[in-house]
Order: C-alpha cells, then sequence, then structure tokens
C-alpha cells in the first residue's frame, strides 16, 4: 500500500520541512496525523520506537525524522530508495486520447472517438456514471422507454460504449498537468499520458457550507433522495431549493416520508412547469408544504442524528424550527474542475470553451483540451445537452490530431529534404 | 451460518452480522442496496479490497432493505456506509463513494 508514510503532528515545523522535502522529490506519501488520535500515537510509538514526530516510514522501512531523512539524502541514499517506490508506482500507460468522465458526455466522446479509430481511454473517476445514477425517472431523454430510469440509461451508455473500442478504466484521476506535452494525469492506479483529453468530469452537488450541515452529513443530511431517502419511511422530512432537482427530490420523497417541507429562500421556483404542476397537487393533498422566502440557519441533532431544522425569514429574520428527521439539500451544483484551477481558463468554476461558428468549439484554452458536458454547462445541463457537447468534443479531438499527425508528417518531410 | 469464500466480499444479514463483526482482525461492513446507483460504483473498489488484503480483510455486505435492524443499530441513515470494525467494535464510518486509497488508509490506521 502506501509507499511513503509519514506520522505527523499540527504545528510541527520539521513535519513540514519533511513534507516539502519529499514533494520536491515529487514523491508521493500519506500521512497520519496524529494529534487528536491516542491509537494512532501509540501505533506511531510502536512502529518507530520514538515519541517524536514526524516519523517516516519508506516501504515499510522505518527511516526515521526529518534529521533522518535529510541525512539519508545528503549520503545520496534517498533518491534510490524514492526511486524504487516510485518505479513500484509509475505504471506508465499513454493514450492518443484520454477523456476524464463517465456521465452522457464522457460516453458519447467515447463512443464517437471510438468509432474514429481514436481507441480512446475513458478513466470513470469515482462516481461511475455520474449525476444520472441518483436520478429516478428521466423522462426527457428522446427515444426513452416511459420506464426509463437514470441508473438503467447510464448501463445502456456505457454497454454502447463497450461495443467499440474504449478502454474503460476505473480509476479517479487526482493531479492533471496540461503544460507540457503529452498531457499527464495521475490516477490511483497509475499515470496516465495523452496527446489530447476531453474533460467530461461534470458538477457535484453543492452544500450549504454550514458546521452544522458538516457534522450531520450522512446521518440526517443527504443530497440524494434516492440514496438515502429510504431511511425516512413515514417521518418527517425537508428539501432545501428551488429548482428541478429540488422539486424532483420533494416529488420522490412525497412517496416514502410522512411529509416534505420544501424549503425556498425566493417566492416562485425556478423548476419546470411540468415538475411544479406535480408539487403543487401533492401540496393539495397535503403530503408537501412549501416554505416560501425562508433559508436555512442551522441543522438541528444529537447524537442519533438530526431532530430539526432551523430556518430563517429572509425578510423579517424571524425563525423557526421544523421537526425532521432528513433534510435533503438541493441547492445546485459546482462543476468538477478543481484539477484545471491555474491551468485552463474558466468562469465561475465552470470551464471555458471556444463556442463561436468557425469549429472547435469545444476546446478550452489549452489547444488539445476539449470540455463537454455539465463541467462547462451552467445554463442547460442536461443529458442531451451533455451527450451532444460529448460527440462536439470528440470531433474536435479528431481533428486536433489529425493536425499532429499532419505536422508529425510534415517535420519528417522537411528533415529528409 | 455464513460461509467464509476467500478473498471476496461476504453477504451478511441481521441474523449473523454479530457473528462475523465479532470475528478477530478486521471487518469492513458495506451497507448498501441494489437501487443506490453510488453503492453499485463503489462495489469493484471493495472487491479489489478484499483480494488485496485477503485473511486480514473480512468484506461483508449488508443489504440495508432486507436487514434494516442492523443499519438502525449503527445509525445508517445514508447509503454507501462504510463502517470498520476492529475485533468486533467499530473503528472508523465512512459515508459515501470513497476512492480506494481513502478505503485503504483508513484499514491502515486499522492495523497498525
Amino acid at each position: 500500500m502506501g509507499d511513503i508514510v509519514i506520522y505527523t503532528k499540527d504545528y510541527c515545523g520539521f513535519c513540514a520541512q519533511a513534507k516539502a522535502l519529499l514533494r520536491a522529490k515529487g514523491a508521493a506519501y500519506s500521512e497520519v496525523d496524529v494529534t487528536h488520535d491516542p491509537d494512532l500515537q501509540a501505533l506511531m510509538i510502536e512502529r518507530s520506537g520514538r515519541f517524536t514526530v514526524p516519523q517516516i516510514f519508506i516501504d515499510g522501512r522505518h527511516i526515521g525524522g526529518f534529521d533522518d531523512l535529510a541525512a539519508l539524502d545528503g549520503a545520496g541514499e534517498l533518491d534510490p530508495l524514492l526511486g524504487i517506490a516510485r518505479e513500484v508506482r509509475e505504471d506508465v500507460r499513454h493514450h492518443r486520447l484520454v477523456i476524464l468522465g463517465s456521465g452522457p458526455a464522457g460516453y458519447t466522446a467515447a463512443i464517437y472517438a471510438a468509432r474514429a479509430g481514436l481507441t480512446p481511454a475513458l478513466i470513470t473517476g469515482l462516481e461511475v456514471g455520474g449525476q444520472l445514477t441518483t436520478t429516478t425517472d428521466v423522462e426527457n431523454w428522446p427515444g426513452g422507454d416511459v420506464t426509463l430510469q437514470g441508473p438503467e440509461l447510464m448501463d445502456r451508455f456505457r454497454e454502447h460504449a463497450e461495443r467499440f473500442e474504449v478502454a474503460l478504466i476505473r480509476d479517479h484521476v487526482d493531479a492533471v498537468d496540461v503544460s507540457r506535452r503529452p498531457f499527464r494525469l495521475r490516477g490511483e492506479s497509475g499515470v496516465y499520458t495523452a496527446d489530447s483529453l476531453i474533460v467530461a468530469t461534470g458538477a457535484t452537488a453543492r452544500y450549504l457550507g454550514l458546521d452544522s450541515e458538516t457534522a450531520f452529513k450522512g446521518r440526517g443530511v443527504s443530497a440524494c433522495a434516492t440514496c438515502d431517502g429510504f431511511f425516512y419511511r413515514d417521518k418527517p422530512v425537508a428539501v432545501v431549493g428551488g429548482g428541478n432537482t429540488a422539486v424532483e427530490e420533494a416529488l420522490y420523497l412525497a412517496n416514502i416520508a410522512g411529509h416534505v417541507t420544501l424549503v425556498h429562500r425566493r417566492d416562485t421556483l425556478r423548476a419546470e412547469k411540468i415538475l411544479q404542476d406535480r408539487l403543487f397537487a401533492k401540496v393539495a393533498e397535503g403530503k408537501i408544504s412549501v416554505l416560501w422566502d425562508h433559508a436555512v440557519d442551522e441543522v438541528l441533532g444529537d447524537d442519533g442524528g438530526v431532530t430539526g431544522l432551523r430556518v430563517r425569514h429572509v425578510a423579517t429574520g424571524d425563525t423557526r424550527d421544523l421537526a425532521v428527521h432528513g433534510v435533503f439539500i438541493a441547492i445546485g451544483h459546482d462543476p468538477n474542475t478543481t484539477l484545471f484551477a491555474d491551468q485552463l481558463d474558466r468562469d465561475g468554476g465552470y470551464l471555458l470553451t471556444r463556442g463561436g461558428l468557425a469549429g472547435n468549439a469545444t476546446e478550452t484554452s489549452v489547444p488539445g483540451v476539449f470540455a463537454a458536458g455539465d463541467v462547462a454547462d451552467p445554463v442547460y445541463r442536461q443529458a442531451v445537452t451533455s451527450a451532444a457537447t460529448g460527440a462536439m468534443a470528440a470531433l474536435d479531438a479528431e481533428r486536433f490530431l489529425a493536425g499532429l499527425a499532419g505536422n508529425v508528417a510534415e517535420l519528417a518531410l522537411q528533415h529528409a529534404a | 451460518m455464513t460461509t467464509l469464500v476467500a478473498n471476496q466480499p461476504i453477504h451478511v444479514t441481521d441474523d449473523d452480522f454479530d457473528t462475523v463483526i465479532g470475528r478477530d482482525g478486521l471487518v469492513l461492513v458495506d451497507f448498501w442496496a441494489a437501487w443506490c446507483g453510488p453503492c453499485r460504483a463503489i462495489a469493484p473498489v471493495l472487491e479489489e479490497l478484499a483480494a488485496d488484503y485477503g485473511d486480514a480483510l473480512t468484506v461483508a455486505k449488508v443489504d440495508v432493505d432486507a436487514n434494516q435492524a442492523k443499519a438502525a443499530a449503527f445509525g445508517v441513515r445514508a447509503i454507501p456506509t462504510l463502517v470498520l470494525f476492529k475485533n468486533g467494535a467499530p473503528f472508523e464510518t465512512l459515508v459515501g463513494v470513497q476512492t480506494k486509497a481513502a478505503l485503504a488508509a483508513a484499514i491502515e490506521r486499522a492495523r497498525g
């Protein structure tokens, strides 16, 4: 497992120095912070026989503290040690095209790229299948069956991609470098290089950012009604938000929970008309009530989990407590672009693409890097628009790669001349 | 009784939960359900961990649809929820989809 392990504590200067030295050498390490955990402290003492931090282990061998690490480095013995560790770790695989993401954009890009003969690799990321895997009915996928469900649709996308030459890789990329060519991506199970890259990493549900919300995540606070609604049979719950997701979640929960309160900070909903009609039908039945002009102040709870939600009227400031066991947050999504901060141009977190009528519309600020789906779309965010931009990105990548091949041929000719 | 199949996740019910969790060593319990997309996403990772760690780790899957008592007993209100037991006691709980590295780190912490 983790080739380099470093035990650390808060406010430990030598720990920081040791980590900086390892980072400077490009070595990946796992850090075990023992500050607040007596068990981990005991473990470190047992493994190292020492009572000071940091304590560093490389491939299971005890190195010691920062002084020992620095001495090893001074003697020229550290690099070979790290080299061994790195050789095991760096299983580098090259592809002409790597697609990041396994939602509608990623799979569609893979289908188009494979049919163009690019033999792409698709790296799925952590949430395989993307946002649709946490939805139920999909009623707006053209040509879809009446009973079509989100997870089922994503299974079909995957099966479709598997019909062609696509390397489907279940891995999670945690570092990307598009400043050099080929582009370099570091995953959990290896390093990937690519001549071109399609970023289809999508967006992830946004939370309110309250401490009480974080404290009760998984113990009553959820961003996925279809995953967690099951635990609230006949119990009162709240849904926070006013868009499509919020209304869909409220409707889904209305069939399970005892009562649903939709908390919205405005006096109108952003959700589609058809969804609003269904919502107000449930309101008339008494299964759902809507609390207009209220924002969440705090999630209330005890050792057993959430017991209530404190909400505040946005105009008057009056607060009131709702007795609920579950709080479902549906206030929107944030694009998954932190990997590309300072590398690709972004606006509000979303990747900026070229657009326009001249072709190459999905190209980002770095030639050869394309973006598709929700990661570059704060407006439409539909399965069908994501799939569409996925196809566009594959066509753009195909043209880019053909240009690269042309350049290489031209260079060869120049050399020959 | 659940039979132990080496190096693969085993399925555990409310009835044999205590027997399995009571084993010496580490047991990683996955509270999941068939209709939960993220649970399906994490399933292959759990299979890999079971294979990687062999006898050092038991991976036990609890279908919350059919086994609500144990899910309730451990305060599970979201799935997937992964609870790592060390010598029969909960050592660490992780809620939601996790990377293999995050789970391996938890296992390493518990192994000591």
